[in-house]
Protein backbone atom coordinates (compact mmCIF):
# COMPACT_ATOMS: atom_id res chain seq x y z
CA UNK A 1 0.00 0.00 0.00
CA UNK A 2 1.14 3.16 -0.61
CA UNK A 3 0.07 6.97 -0.84
CA UNK A 4 0.46 8.80 -3.99
CA UNK A 5 -1.26 12.32 -5.22
CA UNK A 6 -3.34 12.46 -7.97
CA UNK A 7 -4.52 15.65 -9.69
CA UNK A 8 -3.61 17.75 -5.93
CA UNK A 9 -5.56 14.99 -3.75
CA UNK A 10 -3.70 11.77 -1.76
CA UNK A 11 -4.89 8.71 -2.67
CA UNK A 12 -4.16 5.28 -1.58
CA UNK A 13 -2.73 2.21 -4.42
CA UNK A 14 -2.06 -1.14 -3.87
CA UNK A 15 1.53 -2.92 -4.44
CA UNK A 16 0.33 -3.08 -8.33
CA UNK A 17 -1.10 0.50 -8.43
CA UNK A 18 -4.63 -0.19 -8.28
CA UNK A 19 -7.11 1.76 -6.24
CA UNK A 20 -7.21 0.35 -2.91
CA UNK A 21 -9.98 2.91 -2.02
CA UNK A 22 -12.28 3.05 -5.00
CA UNK A 23 -13.85 6.12 -3.19
CA UNK A 24 -11.42 8.78 -4.10
CA UNK A 25 -11.28 8.51 -7.30
CA UNK A 26 -12.45 11.35 -9.34
CA UNK A 27 -11.99 11.95 -13.00
CA UNK A 28 -9.36 14.62 -13.29
CA UNK A 29 -7.05 11.79 -11.99
CA UNK A 30 -7.97 9.62 -15.04
CA UNK A 31 -5.37 11.69 -17.57
CA UNK A 32 -2.68 11.56 -15.17
CA UNK A 33 -3.11 7.86 -13.92
CA UNK A 34 -2.94 7.39 -18.40
CA UNK A 35 -0.14 9.09 -18.65
CA UNK A 36 1.83 6.82 -16.35
CA UNK A 37 0.75 3.95 -18.39
CA UNK A 38 2.14 5.24 -21.48
CA UNK A 39 -1.56 6.74 -22.93
CA UNK A 40 -0.67 10.45 -23.36
CA UNK A 41 -4.14 11.48 -24.42
CA UNK A 42 -7.37 9.52 -23.41
CA UNK A 43 -9.57 9.81 -26.55
CA UNK A 44 -13.71 9.38 -26.26
CA UNK A 45 -13.16 6.00 -27.00
CA UNK A 46 -10.77 5.36 -23.96
CA UNK A 47 -13.13 7.32 -21.45
CA UNK A 48 -16.29 5.04 -23.03
CA UNK A 49 -14.16 1.88 -21.69
CA UNK A 50 -12.83 3.80 -18.60
CA UNK A 51 -16.81 4.46 -17.96
CA UNK A 52 -17.78 1.48 -18.14
CA UNK A 53 -15.48 -0.70 -16.54
CA UNK A 54 -16.50 1.91 -13.65
CA UNK A 55 -20.00 1.24 -13.86
CA UNK A 56 -19.63 -1.95 -13.70
CA UNK A 57 -18.01 -2.03 -10.71
CA UNK A 58 -20.20 -0.12 -9.07
CA UNK A 59 -22.99 -2.05 -9.97
CA UNK A 60 -21.26 -5.62 -9.54
CA UNK A 61 -18.78 -5.20 -7.23
CA UNK A 62 -16.25 -5.93 -9.69
CA UNK A 63 -14.59 -5.00 -13.03
CA UNK A 64 -15.23 -7.72 -15.94
CA UNK A 65 -12.59 -8.98 -17.86
CA UNK A 66 -11.46 -8.18 -21.42
CA UNK A 67 -13.60 -11.13 -22.80
CA UNK A 68 -16.64 -9.71 -21.01
CA UNK A 69 -15.40 -6.04 -21.58
CA UNK A 70 -15.80 -6.81 -25.54
CA UNK A 71 -18.70 -8.53 -24.91
CA UNK A 72 -21.17 -5.82 -23.21
CA UNK A 73 -19.34 -2.84 -23.58
CA UNK A 74 -19.48 -2.84 -27.91
CA UNK A 75 -16.08 -2.29 -28.10
CA UNK A 76 -14.73 -5.25 -30.19
CA UNK A 77 -12.07 -6.91 -28.57
CA UNK A 78 -9.44 -5.65 -31.77
CA UNK A 79 -9.81 -1.81 -31.08
CA UNK A 80 -9.59 -2.86 -27.00
CA UNK A 81 -6.41 -3.39 -27.73
CA UNK A 82 -5.85 -0.67 -29.76
CA UNK A 83 -7.62 1.68 -27.38
CA UNK A 84 -4.92 -0.16 -24.35
CA UNK A 85 -1.83 -2.15 -25.44
CA UNK A 86 -0.92 -3.30 -22.31
CA UNK A 87 -4.21 -5.33 -21.78
CA UNK A 88 -7.32 -3.30 -22.24
CA UNK A 89 -9.60 -4.66 -18.42
CA UNK A 90 -6.55 -4.21 -16.41
CA UNK A 91 -5.35 -0.63 -17.80
CA UNK A 92 -8.78 0.22 -17.74
CA UNK A 93 -9.36 -0.61 -14.39
CA UNK A 94 -6.33 1.06 -13.50
CA UNK A 95 -7.71 4.30 -14.54
CA UNK A 96 -11.00 4.42 -13.59
CA UNK A 97 -9.83 3.79 -10.40
CA UNK A 98 -11.14 0.20 -9.30
CA UNK A 99 -9.36 -3.02 -8.29
CA UNK A 100 -7.75 -5.21 -11.07
CA UNK A 101 -10.33 -7.46 -12.37
CA UNK A 102 -10.53 -11.12 -11.35
CA UNK A 103 -10.77 -14.16 -14.07
CA UNK A 104 -9.13 -16.40 -16.07
CA UNK A 105 -11.03 -15.60 -19.44
CA UNK B 1 1.38 -6.20 2.61
CA UNK B 2 4.24 -3.39 4.22
CA UNK B 3 3.86 -2.20 7.60
CA UNK B 4 5.00 1.27 6.95
CA UNK B 5 2.99 3.40 4.22
CA UNK B 6 5.17 5.00 1.65
CA UNK B 7 4.41 8.57 0.28
CA UNK B 8 5.53 9.50 -3.10
CA UNK B 9 4.17 11.85 -5.74
CA UNK B 10 3.47 10.30 -9.66
CA UNK B 11 6.10 11.69 -11.46
CA UNK B 12 7.25 10.64 -15.09
CA UNK B 13 7.53 6.54 -14.73
CA UNK B 14 5.06 4.25 -13.95
CA UNK B 15 2.64 4.41 -11.13
CA UNK B 16 3.58 0.75 -10.20
CA UNK B 17 7.32 1.51 -10.71
CA UNK B 18 7.73 1.62 -6.51
CA UNK B 19 6.32 -2.27 -6.36
CA UNK B 20 9.04 -4.35 -4.94
CA UNK B 21 9.12 -8.05 -6.58
CA UNK B 22 10.51 -9.55 -9.27
CA UNK B 23 10.81 -9.37 -12.73
CA UNK B 24 7.81 -9.51 -14.56
CA UNK B 25 7.20 -11.52 -18.01
CA UNK B 26 7.00 -9.54 -20.66
CA UNK B 27 6.80 -12.40 -23.67
CA UNK B 28 5.35 -16.10 -23.50
CA UNK B 29 5.59 -18.30 -26.69
CA UNK B 30 3.15 -21.12 -26.24
CA UNK B 31 3.06 -24.61 -28.12
CA UNK B 32 0.19 -26.79 -28.26
CA UNK B 33 0.94 -30.28 -29.12
CA UNK B 34 -1.93 -32.19 -28.46
CA UNK B 35 -5.14 -32.29 -30.00
CA UNK B 36 -7.54 -32.84 -27.53
CA UNK B 37 -9.96 -30.42 -25.73
CA UNK B 38 -7.89 -30.77 -22.55
CA UNK B 39 -4.58 -30.70 -24.64
CA UNK B 40 -5.89 -27.44 -26.48
CA UNK B 41 -7.93 -25.17 -23.82
CA UNK B 42 -4.70 -24.73 -21.33
CA UNK B 43 -2.52 -23.41 -23.57
CA UNK B 44 -5.70 -21.19 -25.20
CA UNK B 45 -6.12 -20.27 -21.93
CA UNK B 46 -2.82 -18.83 -20.93
CA UNK B 47 -1.92 -16.82 -24.01
CA UNK B 48 -5.44 -15.05 -23.88
CA UNK B 49 -4.30 -14.03 -20.36
CA UNK B 50 -1.02 -12.90 -21.06
CA UNK B 51 -2.35 -10.63 -23.39
CA UNK B 52 -4.96 -9.81 -20.67
CA UNK B 53 -1.71 -9.00 -18.87
CA UNK B 54 -0.41 -6.75 -21.59
CA UNK B 55 2.81 -9.43 -22.28
CA UNK B 56 3.21 -10.23 -25.53
CA UNK B 57 2.15 -13.84 -26.62
CA UNK B 58 2.45 -16.00 -29.97
CA UNK B 59 0.71 -19.71 -30.17
CA UNK B 60 2.85 -21.97 -31.68
CA UNK B 61 0.93 -25.03 -33.29
CA UNK B 62 2.61 -28.66 -33.77
CA UNK B 63 1.66 -32.10 -34.35
CA UNK B 64 -1.37 -33.17 -33.12
CA UNK B 65 -2.38 -29.73 -32.01
CA UNK B 66 -2.95 -28.58 -35.30
CA UNK B 67 -6.27 -29.46 -35.52
CA UNK B 68 -6.87 -26.45 -33.07
CA UNK B 69 -6.46 -24.39 -36.01
CA UNK B 70 -7.26 -26.59 -39.18
CA UNK B 71 -10.59 -25.07 -40.51
CA UNK B 72 -12.53 -28.85 -40.74
CA UNK B 73 -11.46 -30.09 -37.40
CA UNK B 74 -11.21 -27.00 -35.17
CA UNK B 75 -15.06 -27.62 -34.12
CA UNK B 76 -14.59 -30.80 -33.56
CA UNK B 77 -11.66 -31.09 -30.57
CA UNK B 78 -12.38 -34.24 -28.32
CA UNK B 79 -11.85 -34.88 -24.74
CA UNK B 80 -9.61 -37.36 -24.84
CA UNK B 81 -12.32 -40.66 -23.05
CA UNK B 82 -8.99 -43.11 -23.35
CA UNK B 83 -5.66 -43.53 -21.39
CA UNK B 84 -7.07 -40.34 -18.88
CA UNK B 85 -7.11 -41.47 -15.54
CA UNK B 86 -8.10 -38.27 -14.46
CA UNK B 87 -11.87 -38.75 -15.94
CA UNK B 88 -12.38 -41.65 -13.43
CA UNK B 89 -14.11 -43.88 -16.30
CA UNK B 90 -13.35 -47.18 -17.00
CA UNK B 91 -10.34 -47.96 -19.66
CA UNK B 92 -12.37 -50.30 -21.64
CA UNK B 93 -15.85 -47.85 -20.94
CA UNK B 94 -13.78 -45.08 -22.57
CA UNK B 95 -12.87 -47.23 -25.95
CA UNK B 96 -16.50 -47.79 -26.46
CA UNK B 97 -18.01 -45.68 -30.08
CA UNK B 98 -19.82 -42.34 -28.60
CA UNK B 99 -18.70 -42.09 -25.26
CA UNK B 100 -15.77 -39.13 -26.20
CA UNK B 101 -18.49 -37.57 -28.05
CA UNK B 102 -21.02 -37.51 -24.96
CA UNK B 103 -18.07 -36.42 -22.69
CA UNK B 104 -16.59 -33.93 -24.91
CA UNK B 105 -20.83 -32.41 -25.17
CA UNK B 106 -21.17 -32.66 -21.40
CA UNK B 107 -17.88 -30.81 -20.91
CA UNK B 108 -18.62 -28.07 -23.75
CA UNK B 109 -21.96 -27.66 -22.38
CA UNK B 110 -20.70 -26.90 -18.59
CA UNK B 111 -17.41 -25.04 -20.01
CA UNK B 112 -20.35 -22.77 -22.22
CA UNK B 113 -22.25 -22.05 -19.07
CA UNK B 114 -19.42 -20.52 -17.41
CA UNK B 115 -18.98 -18.67 -20.50
CA UNK B 116 -15.60 -20.28 -21.86
CA UNK B 117 -15.90 -19.63 -25.53
CA UNK B 118 -16.02 -22.88 -27.68
CA UNK B 119 -12.32 -23.48 -29.14
CA UNK B 120 -12.78 -21.68 -33.06
CA UNK B 121 -14.37 -18.49 -31.01
CA UNK B 122 -11.42 -18.43 -28.52
CA UNK B 123 -9.22 -18.64 -31.64
CA UNK B 124 -10.31 -16.00 -32.83
CA UNK B 125 -10.94 -14.03 -29.98
CA UNK B 126 -7.19 -14.30 -29.55
CA UNK B 127 -5.99 -13.54 -32.96
CA UNK B 128 -8.02 -10.06 -31.98
CA UNK B 129 -6.11 -9.69 -29.03
CA UNK B 130 -2.81 -9.46 -30.87
CA UNK B 131 -1.53 -12.93 -30.54
CA UNK B 132 0.41 -14.68 -33.01
CA UNK B 133 -0.87 -17.89 -34.58
CA UNK B 134 1.73 -20.89 -35.70
CA UNK B 135 1.67 -23.75 -37.30
CA UNK B 136 4.67 -25.94 -37.68
CA UNK B 137 6.56 -26.23 -40.85
CA UNK B 138 7.71 -30.29 -40.06
CA UNK B 139 4.38 -31.23 -39.06
CA UNK B 140 2.18 -29.48 -41.72
CA UNK B 141 4.61 -31.76 -43.87
CA UNK B 142 4.04 -34.72 -42.03
CA UNK B 143 -0.03 -34.31 -42.12
CA UNK B 144 0.67 -33.17 -45.73
CA UNK B 145 -1.16 -30.20 -44.97
CA UNK B 146 -0.77 -26.43 -46.34
CA UNK B 147 -1.73 -22.99 -45.17
CA UNK B 148 -5.00 -23.41 -46.67
CA UNK B 149 -6.02 -25.80 -44.61
CA UNK B 150 -6.02 -23.46 -41.69
CA UNK B 151 -8.12 -20.91 -40.26
CA UNK B 152 -7.15 -17.60 -41.88
CA UNK B 153 -6.22 -16.18 -38.87
CA UNK B 154 -2.79 -18.15 -38.85
CA UNK B 155 0.07 -15.60 -39.79
CA UNK B 156 2.79 -18.42 -41.28
CA UNK B 157 3.71 -21.53 -41.25
CA UNK B 158 7.42 -21.59 -39.88
CA UNK B 159 10.47 -23.68 -39.01
CA UNK B 160 11.57 -24.21 -35.36
CA UNK B 161 14.43 -22.00 -36.03
CA UNK B 162 12.19 -18.85 -36.88
CA UNK B 163 10.41 -20.23 -33.62
CA UNK B 164 13.02 -20.09 -31.70
CA UNK B 165 14.15 -16.66 -32.95
CA UNK B 166 10.41 -15.55 -32.49
CA UNK B 167 11.08 -16.76 -28.99
CA UNK B 168 13.93 -15.36 -27.70
CA UNK B 169 13.88 -12.80 -24.89
CA UNK B 170 10.60 -14.74 -23.19
CA UNK B 171 9.53 -17.72 -21.29
CA UNK B 172 8.48 -21.09 -23.46
CA UNK B 173 5.60 -23.01 -22.46
CA UNK B 174 5.08 -26.34 -23.91
CA UNK B 175 1.73 -27.98 -23.68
Amino acid sequence: MRTVTLAGVDVELDDDGFFARPEQWTEAMAPEIAATQGIDHLTEDHWRVVKFMRSQYLESGAGPTVRVLGKISGVPIKELYQLFPKGPAKLAAKIAGIPKPRGCI
Amino acid sequence: MPDTVERETVDSDDVDRASIGPPSIEKVSIIVSKGSLEGVYPALIMANGARAEGMEANLFFTFFGLDAIHKARHDHIKVATVGNPGLHLATMLGGVPGVSAVMTHYLTHKMGKLDIPSIPEFIEMIADTGCGLYACQASVDLFGLEKNDFIPQVHDIITVGEFYEMAAGGQIIFT
